[in-house]
């Protein structure tokens, strides 16, 4: 292993197994943590990044191997023991009290519920040291729910070290931060362990991970597949390293784009809390075609995908089907409009956890005449359009009277895909459709979705990956902050060209104002 | 120690564990009778011969479970499309009082007339009651939780007021009831000769229709997606505001019935104590039937004979009917216990 010196060994994981039924999350995953380094876990979304920290935090427990903390093996299943033998984690979506103050938050679960007056004098004190010599300034007296998300990213990591956390380990710590945000970020992260620290920086951001970390090492569908020194490699190694060499690409055949089916012009939608809405965006899904929807996460693409599903109107600007303006836009509208949707979460919004395959089948079509009539239902047809999906569309399950909850999420990706795509539908709008699944259904995914454009449908494929969005997409736009880049053509656009874009940077020269 | 979802329980622990929970109810249920005082063989025994060990004591207990299949009829198909309706008491009243209004002379009808309309009448009163908190819990987002529990108070001190005022029986030598329906509003007897009331028949029948209305129909699919997942039942668009809606018609109508089958087939005249919390009892009967309408029919059974068990049991024994309430309370808490654990599995570490 290509340790960067001979620090001492702070944490070590050794052979993590774990495994959720067939699927191995965690397949025998060893790598150790050196005093004072940043280590990088990059992976794609399940690639086992987050089962692995919650097995570090006692949230699961490993079916094989071990950890060790300091040299001390770490008890298995006890989410105090990592705490208390100085492990501090900031997670993805913060854990914090809104309604309570920075100070609150901090000391909150750190004295004895015995004590009757709460030491603030000495916790205040401690909070400023520690805000000054890591450079996490925040006022101690603010309520949460005032700050940023920067902000209370900033109060996670004061609550980490607090509790004198040795090892810091961030989720992902960037998904969620604008770029100056994040290089502040990266500020503190120095001077931590320039103070003797140890950091794991998750992420699956390639320049990331080569601006802060010292080591990396990669993971894919649970294995390690790679450890490597930032300095002995390139974004293009890791890479190739972290989607492999299974992903080559999908080439589909150039498209021959019909007129537009769905356009928007100069829509706008309202913003929901943090998540940005649509600012005066301008779309044409043409026929034939796959329009791939870059961007980071949070940008508006929620906003775009529940437009054109229907749970939500435009609330300024015009949308048409065709050439016609629509009017009471709703879900059962949008299906009436031939829109297939697959939902960006399967479990939440695609399907009914406790329903069997056939209740999930029609959950869409099921007041059309095929499957009732007059107010009553005809399981019969019912149970023959799950049968036929599951065969159409290869869902491995017992049967179709299954609960769907008992699937795999390619499976179940499957079984939405089939009632989506048996409707013959002319626009196909597919938000985030491979996300966490195995490769054979990623693969298998992007090729009904290829094949849905041959047949003539328009495809709108929403994706925070932009190499599948490369791969797949006939023409690109960009989002961010819920503005929608001019089109650019299959080919024409590096990723780095269309991370300028992402990062909100092209907007500023108001070219694509159409 | 901490749960895991099990993902498919097989039958028996489907079974099992609810057959094991009841077991310990009655174990639980001997321990008490013996601190009562009791020879809990013969509290038990006692109990069981109060409930069905006679035909007077069996159709006792049939007349006791009507107004809680109906109240149990009315949670059960509110909580399963989430709608937490905790007012099956103040929609019983409701129905109540309009069968009085209406069956007093109001109406000079034959009884085959007007026993459809009362029905009719009383399911519409007591829907309206539970569309007033429906409506707010989908436009507003007020917690019906709340609102139907304070309808109760409302209702009842509604009554009380119509029963000292304007409802007031003047015959009734300063009592607090309503003069009797006329005799073509009463429900006729089920068999002749036996003391036991249309009313039954009518639970009966609902039960079936609510079974038929979940299991067969589009308004029962999508009662049921909406209360499962709202969220994926929104997207797929299913109209969720109406579900919950028709839902709370339904389900306001169903305990309506309680308080219409207990005027006309039972009392003949409303009181206040018409129901001694028939409509809360309703909730754990239907928790105990597991929501299933069909289910309903025979806990409702189970728990009318406790309490008229009980009771008979109290004259013979001296042991206080209180033992009913905490049987009860300990069937419907192990039966909870018994259900999460035929989901979860409790792992240590």
């Amino acid at each position: 292993m290509s340790g960067s010196s001979g620090a001492r060994t702070v944490l070590r994981l050794d052979s993590i197994t774990k495994c959720f039924g067939a699927l191995t999350a965690n397949d025998r995953i060893s790598f150790d943590l050196a005093e004072g380094e940043v280590l990088a876990l990059l992976g794609e979304n399940g690639a086992g990044k987050t089962t692995l920290m919650n097995i570090l935090f006692g949230h699961y427990t490993a079916d094989e191997g071990g950890v060790e903390v300091f040299g001390q093996p770490l008890p298995p299943g006890e989410p105090r023991a990592a705490l208390s033998s100085g492990v501090g984690m900031v997670h993805q979506h913060f854990t914090l009290a809104d309604n309570l103050t920075v100070l609150d938050n901090v000391i909150l679960g750190t004295q004895s519920i015995w004590r009757t007056a709460l030491g603030t004098g000495a916790a205040r004190r401690k909070l400023a040291d520690l805000a000054t010599s890591f450079g996490l300034e925040v006022d101690p007296d603010a309520r949460v729910g005032t700050l940023t998300v920067g902000e209370r990213q900033r109060v996670e990591i004061l609550k980490a070290l607090y509790r004198d956390a040795r090892i810091l380990i961030l989720d992902e710590p960037t998904a969620v931060l604008t770029p100056q945000e994040a290089d502040a970020l990266f500020g503190t992260l120095r001077k931590a362990v320039a103070q003797g620290m140890s950091v794991i920086f998750i992420s699956h951001k390639l320049h990331e991970v080569m601006a802060i970390a010292n080591r990396v090492v990669v993971l894919r569908h649970g294995k390690v597949v790679g450890r490597v020194a930032t300095a002995e490699t390139d974004r293009h190694k890791l890479a190739e390293m972290m989607v492999g060499a299974e992903i080559a690409p999908v080439a589909p055949r150039p498209a021959t784009p019909g007129p537009a089916l769905l356009s928007l012009d100069q829509v706008s939608t309202p913003s929901e809390g943090a998540a940005p809405g649509l600012a005066k965006v301008s779309l044409d899904l043409r026929a034939g075609q796959i329009t791939g929807l870059a961007g980071v996460s949070g940008n508006g693409q929620v906003a775009l995908a529940d437009l054109i599903g229907g749970l939500i109107a435009p609330a300024s600007g015009e949308m048409r089907l065709g050439n016609a303006p629509v009017e009471d836009w709703s879900p059962r509208a949008a299906l009436a409009h031939r829109i297939g949707r697959i939902p960006e979460d399967r479990h939440k919004t695609g399907t009914i956890a406790d329903f069997s395959l056939t209740e999930n089948a029609i959950l869409e079509a099921y007041p059309s005449a095929g499957f009732s009539r007059r107010g009553w239902m005809r399981w019969s047809a019912a149970r023959d359009f799950a049968r036929e999906v599951i065969d159409t569309y290869d869902v491995r399950c017992p049967g179709p009277e299954t609960p769907i909850r008992l699937l795999s999420g390619g499976n179940m990706q499957k079984l939405i895909l089939g009632r989506v795509l048996e409707d013959a539908p002319r626009i196909v709008l597919a938000n985030q459709p491979v996300r966490g699944l195995d490769i054979g259904a990623v693969t298998y995914v992007q090729e009904q979705l290829i094949k849905a454009r041959d047949g003539g449908a328009a495809v709108l494929l929403i994706s925070e990956d932009l190499d599948e969005v490369l791969a797949l997409s006939d023409v690109i736009h960009v989002m961010s902050e819920g503005r929608l880049s001019p089109e650019f053509a299959r080919g024409t656009m590096t990723p780095a060209e269309l991370g300028v874009w992402m990062a909100g940077d092209g907007f500023a020269e108001g070219s694509h104002a159409a | 120690m901490r749960l895991e979802p099990i993902a498919d329980p097989g039958m028996g622990r489907t079974l099992g564990l609810p057959a094991i929970a009841l077991t310990l109810t009655v174990i639980a249920a001997s321990g008490l009778a013996l601190v009562a005082g009791g020879d809990p063989f013969s509290v038990l025994g006692l109990i069981v011969q109060g409930a069905v060990g006679s035909k007077f004591a069996l159709l006792e207990t049939l007349n006791r479970a009507t107004p809680l299949i109906f109240t149990g009829l009315a949670v059960a198909v509110a909580f399963r499309a989430k709608l937490w309706n905790i007012g099956a008491e103040a929609q019983l009243y409701g129905g109540a009082v309009i069968t009085v209004l209406l069956g007093t002379g109001f109406l000079p009808w034959p009884s085959g007339i007007l026993l459809p309309t009362l029905v009719i009448a009383s399911m519409v009163t007591g829907a309206l009651l539970l569309l007033g908190p429906a409506i707010l819990k989908t436009r507003l987002g007020v917690d019906e939780v709340v609102t139907t529990l304070l309808l109760n108070f409302i209702a009842l001190l509604f009554v009380s007021m119509l029963l000292e005022g304007p409802m007031k029986d003047p015959m009734g030598m300063g009592w607090p009831k309503s003069e009797r329906l006329v005799a073509e509003a009463r429900l006729p007897r089920l068999i002749e000769g036996l003391r036991l009331h249309w009313g039954f028949g009518l639970a009966l029948i609902s039960a079936g229709v609510v079974w038929v209305i979940q299991t067969r129909t589009t308004l029962g699919y999508e009662m049921r997606a909406v209360g499962l997942n709202a969220q994926a039942a929104r997207f797929a668009g299913i109209p969720v505001g109406k579900v919950i809606l028709k839902t709370a018609f339904l389900s306001g109508g169903l305990a309506a019935l309680a308080g219409f089958s207990e005027v006309a087939g039972l009392k003949g005249s409303l009181t206040l104590d018409l129901s001694p919390g028939f409509g809360y009892t309703g909730i754990i009967v239907a928790m105990l039937a597991l929501l299933n309408p069909l289910g309903v029919v025979i806990s409702a059974l189970f728990v009318a004979g406790i309490f008229v068990g009980a009771d008979s049991m109290s004259r013979a024994a001296g042991v206080p009917t209180y033992i009913a309430d905490i049987l009860l309370a300990l069937a419907l808490l192990s039966m909870v216990l018994a259900i999460m654990l035929t989901r979860f599995r409790v792992v240590r570490g």
